[in-house]
């Protein structure tokens, strides 16, 4: 097992490009950080429910629910932050306006507000999870030992976490802007940590390296790069070579098959595992490629296997360990 | 349930066709569909614009994207009779030249220096959406344009549907009343609404200048008053889009990957587009893991592969290309079942797969593969 990578972390942020498997390494991390009777939460912020999904259980409304226990007796609890929620809540703790609040949904106005102001939107969901991140410090008794937020994709990260920047143009003073540095006062410090999740693959990649050069920019905790859907090599160097030039050895495959009781159309079968063999030896090539771009990062990069069969919560276990295995766990 | 096979060419081939909309969840191939979907297209003999938003840095060199003027430039590749042009949507230079179209000089460059606006043209969630549906609109509209196909790649939105509710929310945000009782104080300001209500909005403006500051709200009024004269009828701009997308001559394509997310999306968008009345053409399923033959089931494949394993340990060859055969034919097998649970749920989709192709797209040559690989129907 690793030295733990993030020991001084408590609130880690999961971005990457769609289709990289975001929501489900999130997950898996939470499980991975609750181990050994340890309590955290995950945070979804863009409304598509993929927490609910994830560990199959109802669509989550605003408000704090268990949804598994990781192993040692550890918890993970789940939270689907929605913008106006966030705004009804800001209005309540900083202004007592609950009431007005509710008032002003009813009339649509919050939906409003949230869109003639870029950035108020962000401000609020990077707000509800600082919020949380921050009861650990006052010793709450709602205190989380660490906060997972599934966050918009690599695209968008850098300017949804740099708040600061982005109400500056809105907001030069004012409570928007107190709350701005507030929360900008635990992104950008060491308890946070920043992580992409990628796939070996070009586009991905290429996201991921200008994602972390954009994070660093501005000053922003780049925690690590998790690849996602890792497929381990099942040819050996040779074998790799030999299939991406003259080709595998038909006349060993054809002999291997015989030895292992195929008896009809051993041929036809020998040359169709050799061609497949090839197409997995061009794809291991590409994916060597891409991770060798990753490891120019100074980053550490973990690895996640694909899971063949799907996610379901037994996979998240699976994948909570081997994140565990390479020190995501305190 | 076997879907039906979507014929693509005969979308392409359909000279009543003028717009083609890719759509779907991000990282599902859309951008490479599009493009693919308009060279092949060219090559049929179709005059073709594709508009894409987000292209691979590769992908765009590929495709001659290097000049950011906003405007389509024509791909130097050999077409036959056709012809490809493609463009890369900017978005803050769209919103500039509807600006720039639409008011005189002074008030154009007013509305260009408003802090609002510029905060609205980059970063407004649905400013992307919305000025590709304006773009769209435009391309679709300009005189004497080299094209009669115009095949569209929808933004990376965090959800799907955002750029069929972007324009509409945009354009009713701009024109909604609120805004304009809002931002025109000296027309009297709750004039036409009840009394109760105008209450509700002294609360509503109080606490919006408390969260925001009285300069945004002044912003965002100097802005609007300014739009408002020269080009009111933001609205009916974004109801002329969308009513172009109903049009026979569009169709919708939802791309989507053989994953659960995906297809869950892709399942939303069909149902969406059927309920606004938006022509659909069919679901293209990307990446989908190829069986060139399959020689035997993944359980034989699999104690074929134990025996050798057994009598002679892990460096045998063929137990590993076994092994790699049982993986391919799982993966392949659950990706049939996605596909078959979509059909179940919408029968009369048709549907094209593509099979991965095991390296990146980023030359002409992979995009006509790709074509090649779209068109010939391969259902279930």
């Amino acid at each position: 097992m690793s030295p733990t990578l993030w020991p001084d972390v408590s609130f880690h942020v999961v971005s990457g490009k769609g289709g990289t498997g975001k929501t489900t390494v999130a997950g898996a991390l939470a499980m991975a950080l609750a181990r050994d009777g340890r309590r955290t939460l995950l945070m979804e912020v863009e409304g598509r429910q993929g927490i609910a999904q994830l560990f199959d259980v109802p669509p989550l409304p605003y408000e704090e629910r268990k949804v598994a226990v990781a192993p040692g007796g550890g918890e993970v609890w789940a939270l689907a932050v929605d913008p106006e929620d966030a705004l009804l809540d800001y209005l309540e703790i900083f202004y007592n306006l609950r009431r007005a609040g509710s008032a002003l949904r009813r009339m649509g106005a919050i939906d409003f507000a949230t869109t003639i102001a870029p950035g108020l939107r962000d401000v609020l969901l990077t707000g509800k999870a600082c919020e949380v991140v921050r009861r650990a410090e006052k010793q709450a008794a709602d205190a989380y030992d660490a906060v997972v937020l599934d966050a918009p994709p690599t695209g968008r990260i850098t300017r949804f976490l740099n708040v600061n920047n982005e109400v500056s143009g809105l907001a030069k003073v004012g409570p928007i802007r107190n709350h701005a540095d507030l929360v900008m006062s635990v992104i950008a410090s060491p308890r946070t940590a920043v992580h992409l999740v990628t796939l070996l693959e070009e586009m991905p990649v290429q996201e991921t390296i200008d994602g972390v050069a954009d994070l660093q920019a501005v000053s922003l905790p780049v925690g690590g790069v998790l690849v996602n859907m890792a497929r381990p090599p099942k040819l050996t160097d040779i074998e790799m070579n030999q299939a991406l030039t003259t080709g595998l050895p038909i006349t060993e495959i054809e002999q291997g098959l015989h030895d292992a009781g195929v008896t009809s159309d051993i041929e036809r079968a020998a040359n169709v595992l050799a061609r497949e063999g090839r197409d997995h030896a061009l794809r291991v090539q590409l994916e060597q490629q891409e991770s060798t771009r990753l490891h120019t990062l100074d980053v550490p990069v973990l690895q996640l296997p694909y899971i063949s069969g799907g996610i379901d919560l037994s996979s998240l276990y699976e994948l909570a360990s081997v994140l565990g295995d390479q020190g995501a766990s305190p | 349930m076997i879907p039906e096979a979507l014929h693509v060419d005969d979308i392409l081939d359909d000279p009543s066709i003028s717009i083609i909309v890719c759509t779907g969840a991000g990282g599902v191939g859309k951008t490479t569909t599009a493009a693919a979907l308009g060279l092949r297209a060219a090559q049929r003999g179709r005059h073709v614009c594709v508009l894409t938003i987000d292209p691979a840095r590769r992908l765009a060199q590929a495709m001659g994207l290097t000049e950011l003027d906003n405007t389509p430039r024509q791909v130097t590749q050999d077409t036959g009779d056709g012809s490809l042009h493609a463009m890369m949507l900017d978005m803050k230079r769209t919103f500039d030249e509807v600006v720039e179209a639409h008011a005189d000089p002074e008030r154009a460059a007013q509305i260009l220096e408003n802090p609002f606006y510029q905060a609205l043209s980059s970063s407004f969630a649905g400013t992307q959406e919305y000025m590709a549906m304006e773009k769209l609109g435009q391309l679709h509209t300009q005189p004497d344009a080299p094209w009669d196909l115009i095949v569209v790649d929808t933004p990376p939105s965090r959800s799907a549907l955002d750029f069929l509710d972007a324009p509409a929310r945009l354009g009713s945000f701009l024109d909604g009343r609120f805004i304009r009782i809002l931002t025109a104080p000296a027309r009297g300001a709750g004039r036409g609404l009840g009394r109760l209500a105008a209450a509700g909005f002294g609360i509503f403006t109080g606490v919006l200048g408390k969260i925001l500051g009285a300069q945004v709200l002044t912003d965002v009024g100097t802005f609007v008053a300014a739009i408002d004269t020269t080009f009111g009828g933001f609205r009916e701009r974004a109801d002329e889009t969308f009513r172009l997308l109903q049009q026979d001559s569009t169709r919708f394509l939802v791309v989507a990957a053989p994953e659960p997310d995906a297809m869950r999306e892709a399942s939303y968008f069909v149902e969406r587009l059927r309920s606004e009345d938006m022509p659909l053409g069919g679901l293209i399923v990307n990446r989908v893991q190829a069986i060139d033959v399959e020689i035997m089931t993944a359980e034989t494949a699999l104690a074929a592969a134990e025996r050798l394993t057994h009598d002679a340990g892990d460096e045998v060859l063929t137990a590993r290309l076994l092994e790699l055969h049982a993986d391919r034919l799982r993966i392949r097998e659950r990706q049939q079942h996605i596909t078959e649970r979509f059909t179940g749920a919408h029968p009369g989709v048709a549907v094209a797969q593509v099979p991965a192709l095991a390296g990146d797209v980023h030359d002409m040559t992979g995009l006509a593969e790709i074509g090649e690989l779209l068109c010939t129907p391969a259902p279930g």
